[in-house]
C-alpha cells in the first residue's frame, strides 16, 4: 500500500512539475535519468535476480527506437501505440536470444547479446526505409494538449513508464518467478534438480527484461526528432545499465532505482561541469569499484553497516 | 552485382590472408577464455592498447613488429597482474561466476576505451614503414604486403604456441589446469601459478597482434568492440582452446568475411563474425572441433 501512495505521490509532481513554469532543460535532463531508471531496471530483471548478463542493452533500446519509427512513418501512430509495438518486439528479440543460448553457460548468453547489437546495427544501417547510416529527421506535433510543449509530455510519459517498470520488477521480485530466478542464480544445478523450472523462468525474464529496455528506447526519435544508428546502438547504454543495478545493489528492485538517481544525476552534473569523456569514466570506475569492493551495491553497504552498529 | 572468377578468387585469397591474421589476435583469448574458462571480454581491448602501444614507439621510428616484440614482456606483466587480481577478488572467494566477473571485464574494457579516447583522441591512427601501402603483382592479382606480412607472422606465431602447448612441460600443465584443476592440486602443482603465468602468455601475444592489426588497418579507440566478435567468434568456432582449430576457425571467418565485403559490401562485413557466432551458439555451441 505504501508502495501505491508513493508512487501516486511521484506521478502527481510530476505532473506538477510539467505544468508549472520550470526551465525546458530540466524536463529534456530528466528524461535521460528516467531513462535510466527504466534500463537499469529492466537489465536488472534478468541481470540481478537471475545473474545472466546482458550486454545487449543498446540493440533492445534499438529496436524499441526504430520500431517506433517504423510506426510513425507508417501510419503516423500516436506514441503510446509505438511504444506497445517497441515493447513487443524487444520481449521477442529477448524471447528469441533466450531460446538460442539459454541452454549453454552464462557467458555464452552474454556474448550472444553483444552480437545482438552489430547485427541488428548493420541492419538498420542497410535500410534506406528506416534512414540508413545517415538517420532521418522527424517532424513532432507542436503545441501538446494540456503540457504545452512535447518534451514535457514526454517526461511524464519517462515518468509513467518509470513506475511502470518499478511496479514489474517488484512484482517479479516477489512472485514465483522470482524465486526460481533466485534459485537460478545460486545454484542453476540445485535449482533443476529440484524442479525449479529453469528455463521457462529464465525466458519469462528475458521477455519482460527485454521488453521494459524496449520501452526505454521507443520514445527516443520523438525525444530527439532525430534517430540514426550510431548513437542509437552505442555500447553506452551497455554500460550504464550494467553499472547502476551494481551500484546500488542487484538483490532488490529499489538497487536499480538507488543506482540510477545517482549515476544519472551524478553524469548529468559532471556533462555539464567538467565534459563528456569524463563522465564515461566516471561510469566504468564506479562500475569496477564497486564489482571489486562492494559486490552488494549501496543497499549491501547500508545492511552491513545497520548490522555492524547493533 | 558485377561476378567473375577473378573477384572470387582474389576474394578467397584476401580471405585467407586476413584469415590467418584473425586466428593470431584470437589466440591469447583462445588461452585466457577457452582453457581458462576466465570471461576476459576485456582481451579485445588489450589488444587495441597493443596496435596504440605499436604507434607510440613509432614515433621513434621504430618498425611495428619490432614494437611488438618489444612490448611482449610489458604486456606478459600485464597479464599476470590482472589475473592475479582476478583470483583474489573473484575466483579465490568463489564470486566469479555470473554477474562479477563479467561486469569487472567488461568494466575495465570500458576504462581502457576511455583512457585511449583521451589519451589519443577519437582520430584514426595508423603506423608507418616501408611495407605499408605496396603491393605484392603476380599478374593480374595486387597482394598488399601488409596483409601478407601479418598472415606470414599469424602462421608463425599459431604453430608455436600450438607446439609450445603440446611439446613443453609448461604448456602441457597449462593445458591440463584448464581440463581439471582438482587432479593438477592432486598433483603437487599450484594451478593459480600456472593459470597466472598462462595469462601472462595470452596478453602477451596481444602485443604482436596489436602491432600486427595497426599494420593491417587503422585503429581507433572503440574498436575492441568488433574485435569481441570477431575473437570470441573464432575461439567458439575454434571449440575454445584448441590452437589448430583456432587457425582453421579464423580462416573460415576471414574468408566469409571477405566474401561478404565482395559481394555484400562493407556496411555487412562486420556484422558476418556476429552472426557466424550466433548460428554456432545455436547450432553446435561446442564448436567446429570440440569434443
Amino acid at each position: 500500500m505504501k508502495y501505491w501512495i508513493v508512487s501516486a505521490l511521484a506521478m502527481l509532481s510530476a505532473v506538477a512539475l510539467a505544468l508549472s513554469g520550470a526551465n525546458e532543460y530540466l524536463f529534456f535532463a530528466g528524461f535521460v535519468v528516467l531513462q535510466a531508471v527504466i534500463l537499469a531496471t529492466g537489465w536488472n530483471i534478468l541481470g540481478g535476480y537471475a545473474g545472466y548478463v546482458n550486454f545487449g542493452v543498446p540493440g533492445f533500446v534499438g529496436v524499441g527506437a526504430y520500431t517506433a519509427l517504423a510506426l510513425h512513418l507508417l501510419f503516423n501512430a500516436p506514441l503510446i501505440a509505438q511504444i506497445v509495438a517497441g515493447a513487443a518486439m524487444a520481449a521477442l528479440l529477448g524471447l528469441g536470444v533466450g531460446l538460442l543460448t539459454l541452454r549453454l553457460r552464462g557467458i555464452f548468453f552474454s556474448i550472444a547479446t553483444i552480437a545482438v547489437v552489430f547485427i541488428l546495427e548493420a541492419v538498420v544501417m542497410n535500410s534506406r526505409f528506416l534512414g540508413g547510416a545517415t538517420g532521418i529527421q522527424l517532424t513532432r506535433p507542436n503545441d501538446v494538449w494540456l503540457f504545452g510543449t512535447y518534451t514535457r509530455m514526454l517526461f511524464v510519459m519517462m515518468t509513467l513508464m518509470a513506475i511502470v517498470a518499478l511496479s514489474v520488477a517488484r512484482y517479479v521480485q516477489n512472485s514465483y518467478i522470482g524465486q526460481g530466478l533466485r534459485a537460478v542464480r545460486d545454484s542453476e544445478e540445485a535449482a533443476d534438480c529440484s524442479g525449479v523450472p529453469t528455463l521457462k523462468v529464465k525466458l519469462i525474464a528475458c521477455a519482460i527484461s527485454g521488453a521494459l529496455l524496449g520501452i526505454a528506447g521507443a520514445p527516443m526519435p520523438m525525444y530527439l526528432s532525430y534517430i540514426e544508428p550510431l548513437s542509437t546502438f552505442n555500447m553506452h547504454y551497455a554500460v550504464i545499465a550494467l553499472a547502476m543495478p551494481i551500484i546500488g545493489g542487484t538483490s532488490h528492485w529499489l538497487g536499480p532505482l538507488i543506482g540510477a538517481l545517482i549515476l544519472g544525476t551524478l553524469q548529468q552534473i559532471v556533462t555539464v561541469t567538467i565534459s563528456s569523456e569524463l563522465n564515461v569514466l566516471v561510469v566504468g570506475v564506479l562500475l569496477v569499484v564497486f564489482v571489486v569492493a562492494a559486490p552488494d551495491g549501496m543497499i549491501g553497504l547500508v545492511k552491513k553497516w545497520k548490522t555492524s552498529s547493533k | 552485382m558485377f561476378f567473375s572468377f577473378e573477384l572470387l578468387f582474389e576474394a578467397v585469397l584476401f580471405g585467407l590472408m586476413l584469415g590467418c591474421f584473425y586466428a593470431a589476435v584470437s589466440l591469447g583469448l583462445s588461452v585466457a577464455f577457452g582453457l581458462l574458462d576466465v570471461p576476459h571480454v576485456a582481451h579485445p581491448a588489450l589488444l587495441i592498447v597493443g596496435s596504440y602501444g605499436a604507434y607510440m614507439l613509432g614515433g621513434w621510428g621504430i618498425d611495428p613488429l619490432v614494437s611488438g616484440f618489444l612490448l611482449m614482456p610489458i604486456f606478459f606483466l600485464i597479464g599476470m597482474l590482472l589475473y592475479r587480481f582476478y583470483y583474489e577478488t573473484f575466483e579465490s572467494r568463489g564470486t566469479a561466476a555470473g554477474v562479477n566477473g563479467l561486469a569487472f571485464f567488461f568494466g575495465v574494457a570500458f576504462i581502457i576505451e576511455v583512457l585511449l579516447v583521451v589519451g589519443f583522441g577519437v582520430d584514426q591512427r595508423s603506423a608507418e614503414a616501408d611495407y605499408i601501402g605496396e603491393s605484392l603483382r603476380l599478374g593480374d592479382l595486387r597482394l598488399p604486403y601488409r596483409l601478407l606480412i601479418a598472415a606470414g607472422v599469424a602462421l608463425v606465431l599459431t604453430v608455436a604456441l600450438s607446439n609450445f602447448f603440446s611439446r613443453t612441460f609448461i604448456g602441457r600443465a597449462i593445458k591440463a589446469v584448464g581440463q581439471d584443476e582438482g587432479a593438477l592440486r592432486l598433483m603437487g602443482a599450484d594451478p593459480v601459478k600456472i593459470k597466472q603465468l598462462a595469462f601472462g602468455i595470452a596478453t602477451s601475444v596481444n602485443a604482436l597482434a596489436g602491432a600486427m592489426l595497426i599494420i593491417v588497418s587503422p585503429v581507433e579507440p572503440t574498436m575492441d568492440r568488433i574485435y569481441i566478435g570477431r575473437t570470441f567468434c573464432v575461439v567458439v568456432l575454434a571449440g575454445m582452446g584448441s590452437m589448430k582449430g583456432t587457425l582453421a576457425a579464423g580462416l573460415l571467418l576471414g574468408i566469409t568475411e571477405s566474401l561478404v565485403l565482395t559481394l555484400f559490401g562493407a556496411s555487412w562485413a562486420t556484422a558476418v563474425s556476429f552472426g557466424l557466432l550466433l548460428v554456432m551458439l545455436g547450432v553446435r555451441p561446442q564448436g567446429l572441433f570440440g569434443r
